[in-house]
């Protein structure tokens, strides 16, 4: 049993690190602004999610468990949140998601 | 293997660390550094375990609130300021 979840929890981190990294280098090759947040939200839920749950079947204790649980909800609930804040202020700013066949050439607005 | 996850972890820091530097827009940095944010909680949920102190766990949920409120504040800092110089004249109208 012991072994079953070691296993478990070794083929989780290991995804939830492979998941981090394809997040992050979607981050940093994507064209478009809407298209990094699409590649950033990979890492929000299913690696931080797939990370913590990792960490849950290592918990020496119930107090560390029930602690990982509420950091896992809690970035479940804040990821949306802080997600939908940044594109509806990118959108406010003027900057539009990179479309097909549309001229583009003003997707760039709002920078500094 | 939590050396393994740690090692991942830091490297897509390094990445989003990179965009945050290079990125072409206010909203690209804000994003990296959200993106930072959520690994640095995952980097010091793993170093706890890989230390054999979970206690670490509680600087993880400041960390978490940290993270999410500082994301929140500089949109609400930057959400019609940084628009004003670029943007187009509709937007500006209805401020």
């Amino acid at each position: 049993m012991s072994m079953l979840t070691d296993y478990l929890s070794w083929g989780l981190l290991i995804l939830g690190g492979f998941l981090c990294v394809s997040g992050a280098v979607g981050l940093l090759r994507f064209p478009d602004f809407f298209t990094r947040m699409h590649a950033a939200s990979v890492t929000d839920t299913l690696a931080a999610g797939m990370i913590l749950a990792g960490l849950m079947l290592q918990a020496p204790s119930w107090i560390v468990f029930a602690k990982l649980v509420m950091i896992l909800v809690f970035i479940l609930l804040t990821a949306p949140t802080s997600g939908h804040a940044l594109a509806k202020a990118a959108l406010h700013a003027g900057m539009k998601p990179l479309l097909p066949g549309k001229n583009n050439a003003d997707n760039t607005a709002g920078g500094v | 293997m939590f050396t393994a996850a740690a090692i991942a972890v830091l490297v897509s820091m390094g990445l989003a660390l990179v965009r945050a530097f290079a990125g072409p827009t206010l909203y690209d940095r804000i994003l990296a550094v959200n993106v930072f944010g959520t690994k640095t909680v995952l980097l010091i949920a793993i170093a706890g375990f890989l230390s054999g102190r979970p206690e670490f766990l509680d600087i993880v949920m400041v960390y978490a609130l940290m993270n999410f409120i500082t994301v929140i504040g500089i949109l609400r800092f930057f959400e019609y300021a940084a628009g004003k110089e670029t943007a187009n004249p509709e937007s500006i109208k209805d401020q």
